[in-house]
């Protein structure tokens, strides 16, 4: 599984890879977490706001910052 | 009734004198933040559902493929219900340019979009009523109008930084949010609002407080009452570096409007505030030259500036 945070290194984005990170830790599953913060390559996801976090390549969720619990389901 | 709690508060729990400079000041200080408080917590619950149904994907789509004047109309509009953050001003800008739509539209969404923001309206409305709160409503959406296609006629497309125009967005299929993931959403969204203004606006209502209890009558007059033709340029300079502080900006504009502070100069004070904010020029970079931020920023404080001294003339 693969799991990327979209976003240009703003202060949300910052937190939304916390909160990656801790729901990563929590499930224990083997999840390989990236920054994707080249615009160009954002744009090819299809966003328009930031950040944005693609699991296993599709948008999970774009312009808001979902907690870890809620990360946690996706991985599952 | 909440006038009744501030008054018991202070002249009963308190025991301060009615009449008294303290007392006023004390009555309008929990009294405003009272009425300021209880309505942030509930607009701005209600703007972010309203804002679940509009993300930007949409509103691009809405946007389509629209020409000049009625596109320039509807980005206004789009504006007001997109959610918009400073950090999503650059995808958003691309994704425009890139589904062909012209750049003096794709202006007009990012003016109206800071400028007509929950934040300043629950201001207004809550210290100057429902009626100012409406005429901000349409200013904003008029500035957006107007500085929008001034920038479509300048032909500037080729300020846009080349590696836009290169750029091929893909699709992206997020499923429709359910009810209560828009409830959950407007809950997270105003509890990140208001944690974000909570002290700005008791700073604010304080310094208002204490300026409608101990400012004399007519001290604004003198400087920036109407006998002053430089006050209105003065106003907007003065608002350009207060970017995000409109929240604690308002009800100090509210006090100095009691004591004779001309309500253009006021409004265009308050707009400025908003309307052109120094990070996103920073961000804007990103896409478009220098020489086009300068254009903007020039465009939209000449418009305020317009603006407030129509308002003096007509309010």
């Amino acid at each position: 599984m693969k799991i990327e945070i979209l976003g240009m290194g703003c202060s949300n984005c910052n937190k939304l890879y916390q909160n990656v990170l801790e729901a990563v830790k929590r499930s224990g599953k083997e999840v390989e977490v990236t920054k994707v913060e080249d615009i160009q390559k954002i744009m090819t996801y299809g966003v328009l706001s930031t950040p944005a976090l693609a699991i296993d390549g599709v948008v999970k969720v774009a312009g808001k910052v979902p907690k870890a619990e809620e990360i946690e389901g996706w991985i599952k | 009734m909440l006038k009744y709690l501030a008054d018991s508060l202070v002249y009963q729990l308190m025991g301060i004198k009615p009449g008294t400079m303290l007392g006023e000041a004390l009555d309008f200080f929990f009294y405003d933040s009272m009425k300021v408080f209880l309505l942030l917590v509930v607009i701005i619950f209600v703007v972010a559902v309203i804002r679940s149904f509009f993300p930007p994907e949409r509103s691009r789509k809405l946007l389509g493929n629209r020409r000049e004047y009625v596109g320039n109309f509807l980005a206004a509009c789009l504006g007001i219900v997109t959610p918009f953050c400073s950090c999503s001003a650059v995808p958003m800008f691309i994704g425009f340019v890139e589904s062909g739509l012209p750049l003096g539209i794709t202006f007009s969404f990012l003016i109206s979009s800071p400028t007509v923001n929950e934040v300043a309206l629950v201001m207004l409305w809550g210290l100057f009523g429902w009626k100012i709160a409406m005429i901000y409503i349409g200013t904003g959406v008029t500035l957006a109008f107007f500085a929008g296609i001034i920038i479509g006629k300048l032909k500037l497309e080729h300020l846009v930084e080349d590696y836009v125009y290169r750029i091929k967005m893909g699709e992206s299929a997020m499923a429709a949010p359910t009810w209560m993931e828009r409830f959950a959403y407007a809950r997270d969204y105003t509890k990140d609002i208001i944690g974000r203004v909570w002290l700005f606006v008791l700073i604010g209502i304080g310094l208002g407080a204490w300026i409608h209890g101990y400012v004399p009558m007519d001290f604004v007059l003198k400087y920036a009452g109407p006998g002053n033709p430089f006050a209105v340029p003065i106003a907007v300079l003065i608002g350009i570096p207060l970017y995000s502080n409109a929240a604690g900006a308002i009800p100090i504009v509210q006090a100095l409007v009691e004591k004779g502070l001309p309500m253009g100069t006021a409004l265009a004070f308050m707009m400025s505030i908003v309307a052109i904010s120094t990070p996103e020029m920073i961000i804007l970079r990103k896409v478009i030259k220098p020489k086009l931020i300068a254009i903007f920023a020039g465009i939209v404080t000449v418009a305020i500036i317009i603006i407030g001294y129509l308002f003096n003339a007509i309010l």
